[in-house]
């Protein structure tokens, strides 16, 4: 993580591309994107871009991208390819599974 | 026992059970695997769980109409595909006609960060979606315990493995869960607590240096099932389990005779040789013909126009060829035109269940008639008796139910009474034949006899086996009052006695001989007295007649005299001077 500092240095130069998995609008799927939703614009605002993937209507995805727990959230960009699984409730882990510096509140 | 499936109605319904199509497995558990449930199947590394779950998977998609799921957890589809390859599974085509599909599930310590709730949803969506894609029927789990290593939170996995494998039970998949071995349990983080159905155990195990694998049906909710444990292998043809043949004894038995290829042998065995379809044990010692007489036997087939197998182990079959023609048996000829295989090998190198299994393959491959084994007891070596003799039951069972008549030889050690050394198969024998090197008067001779032969009238004769140029031949051995003889002792005897004989019908003739000039003698003293008789005869009767003459004489005086002196009456002639 101490290896790319540009990130840190330029954080607007990065664009995050993220995907979160989920499955039907369960409470823990749509707590996983509340709380996407609110760690990425305290943290990455303008900078990352989320798809939210139903693997209920779209099953045929969850190979791809080897996805098995639900929710799952994968940082495709930037590479390399990041996976976090749970319903992203602790903040702290997020940012280290993402490989994102906090911004100081 | 696929019949229990249908359930006909007035039967009392039994579990339906989906077959693995896997030779001797859906014999041990009553037609295979649970139909709807999971099954657990565990064993340490290398045990073959990964080729039996595809076994069970590929055999379904193919043989019973039944497509299905592969989800793997530890090697990725291509190298899956690359490693069943050579056992003739072509899972690239299997996939193509959507009888198959394969899914990966690669799960990655490294990149996998964890935080607040989850479940394994995906893993069932994933699962739900190939299921659905070719309508699967079976579903192989190889090795979800993977999952263990990649999820630190333990105590989700466990809740979602409960509810995957009731889903599974939902759905009506017939599923083979894989597992590590653990430590003190069956499976290392302890699946059978979620799998209670079916637990198969593999197990593998090093004894004198050869490996061989087991399996046990540990646990069958709901059916019984064979408990022992198993010798399997893996193939040229995928997994076998031995038993590869049923432990029924229910094989026909011919009553046609086959000739052994030894006119006297065949006499000493009821004059019609040996049975069709049974098994022949000769044993003796090193060097007491065992081989030759397989040898014969087998060419006694070829020339019946039989096809014939043997399986030597201890001379290439080039040496066979090159010793048999020595004693005037060519079989080379047999072997061009296809008649005979022969098949050496070294049988310790890859254990008697390998063994057996290639031999069973080769037999079901070429069907022949007859069968040498030379010898069985190089099958056997450093073997404990108890293991190998159920193995070579199997066998024998397999080889009797073909109707293939088998001849097996036996080295017999010395020192070791030869009725004894036979491995435990010796009861398992139709026909058991002993031969046995004699040695007396500072030569070594071959002798055989029927121990026993079930079902037939033999000979409790010892037979003197002699070897020459032109092959096989049995004599009768000198049966004297003191002791049996053999070899030259036996012609040496049978010269003396000839000698004794002669001498005896030399005695006889000059006793005739005696007899017939005392007899003559006799003949010459009667002629002698007869001619004395008639000398004395003749002067008998020469004195008759003087008397007769003297008498003649006498009356003829007196007559004279008489009519000199004058009738008396007549007086016709006086003499004048008288008055």
């Amino acid at each position: 993580m101490n290896d790319t500092p540009s990130l840190t240095n330029h954080p607007e130069e990065q664009l995050y591309e993220l995907r979160l998995y989920v499955a039907g609008q369960t409470p823990k799927s749509l707590a996983a994107f509340a709380n996407l939703k609110r760690i990425c614009e305290t943290h990455l605002a303008g900078q990352y871009r989320i798809e939210v993937i139903d693997l209920l209507k779209t099953p045929q995805l969850a190979a791809g991208d080897q996805i098995f727990a639900i929710p799952t959230l994968v940082r495709r960009l930037p590479e390399p390819i990041k996976k976090i699984i749970g319903d992203l409730s602790n903040e702290e882990n997020v940012l280290v599974g993402l490989d994102v510096q906090p911004v100081e509140v | 026992m696929s019949k229990k499936n249908s359930q006909p109605p007035t039967m009392i319904p039994t579990l339906p059970k989906s077959p693995t199509g896997i030779q001797g497995l859906d014999e041990i558990t009553g037609g295979g695997l649970p139909t709807g449930r999971p099954t657990l199947v565990s064993g340490s590394a290398g045990c073959g769980k990964t080729m039996l779950a595809m076994e069970f998977l590929v055999h379904g998609a193919t043989q019973f109409d039944e497509p299905g799921v592969f989800m793997m957890f530890e090697e990725s589809a291509a190298d899956l595909t690359a490693n069943v390859r050579s056992l003739g599974f072509n899972l690239d085509r299997l996939v193509a006609e959507q009888k198959i599909v394969l899914d990966y599930v690669r799960i990655e310590r490294s990149e996998i960060e964890e935080t607040g709730e989850y479940d394994l949803e995906g893993l069932f969506i994933r699962l739900g979606y190939a299921i659905d894609m070719i309508g699967a029927k079976r579903v192989v789990l190889d090795t979800i315990e993977a999952l263990f290593a990649g999820l630190p939170n333990h105590a989700i996995l466990r809740a979602e493995l409960r509810r995957l494998f009731s889903w599974l039970k939902d759905r009506g998949m017939t599923a083979v869960i894989t597992g590590e071995k653990g430590e003190a349990s069956i499976t290392r983080y302890g699946l059978e607590e979620y799998v209670a159905d079916c637990v198969i155990v593999l197990d593998q195990r090093v004894t004198e240096q050869i490996s061989t694998r087991r399996l046990r049906v540990l646990k069958y909710r709901g059916s019984a099932h064979g408990t022992n444990e198993y010798p399997f292998l893996i193939g040229e043809h995928g997994l076998s389990v031995l038993p590869i043949t049923s432990l029924r004894l229910d094989h026909g038995a011919s009553p046609q005779r086959i000739s052994t290829g030894i006119a006297r042998l065949d006499d000493m065995l009821g004059g019609k040789g040996v049975f069709l379809g049974s098994s022949i044990l000769i044993s003796g010692s090193s060097g007491t013909g065992k081989s030759s007489i397989s040898a014969t036997f087998l060419n006694a087939a070829c020339q019946r126009g039989e096809r014939a197998l043997l399986f030597a182990y201890e001379e290439s079959s080039m040496q066979i060829l090159r010793n048999m023609r020595s004693i005037g048996i060519d079989l080379e000829p047999w072997v061009k035109k296809g008649l005979l295989q022969i098949h050496c090998s070294r049988p310790t190198l890859q254990g008697l269940e390998q063994h057996l299994v290639m031999m069973y393959d080769m037999v079901q491959a070429f069907r022949p008639t007859v069968i040498a084994v030379d010898p069985i007891s190089n099958l056997t070596l450093e073997r404990d008796e108890a293991e190998v003799k159920p193995t070579l039951m199997r066998l024998i069972d397999f080889l009797k139910q073909q109707q293939i008549t088998t001849l097996f030889t036996s080295l017999t050690t010395g020192g070791v009474a030869p009725e004894d050394s036979q491995a435990g198969v010796s009861s398992l024998m139709d026909t058991w034949l002993l031969l046995r090197n004699i040695e007396f008067n500072g030569e070594r001779n071959r002798t055989v006899y029927v121990l026993k032969s079930r079902g037939m009238a033999h000979s409790n004769q010892i037979r003197e086996f002699v070897l020459s140029d032109k092959g096989i031949d049995l004599v009768d051995v000198y049966l004297g009052p003191e002791r049996v003889l053999t070899g030259t002792a036996r012609l040496a005897q049978e010269a003396h006695e000839r000698a004794a004989a002669e001498l005896r019908r030399q005695d006889h003739e000059r006793k005739l001989h005696q007899l017939a000039s005392k007899q003559k003698a006799i003949e010459a003293q009667i002629a002698a007295l007869q001619a004395e008789a008639e000398s004395e005869e003749a002067e008998v009767n020469f004195v008759i007649a003087q008397q007769i003459l003297q008498e003649k004489t006498v009356q003829q005086n007196i007559k004279t005299m008489t009519h000199l002196r004058g009738d008396v009456k007549t007086g016709k002639r006086r003499t004048k001077g008288s008055q």
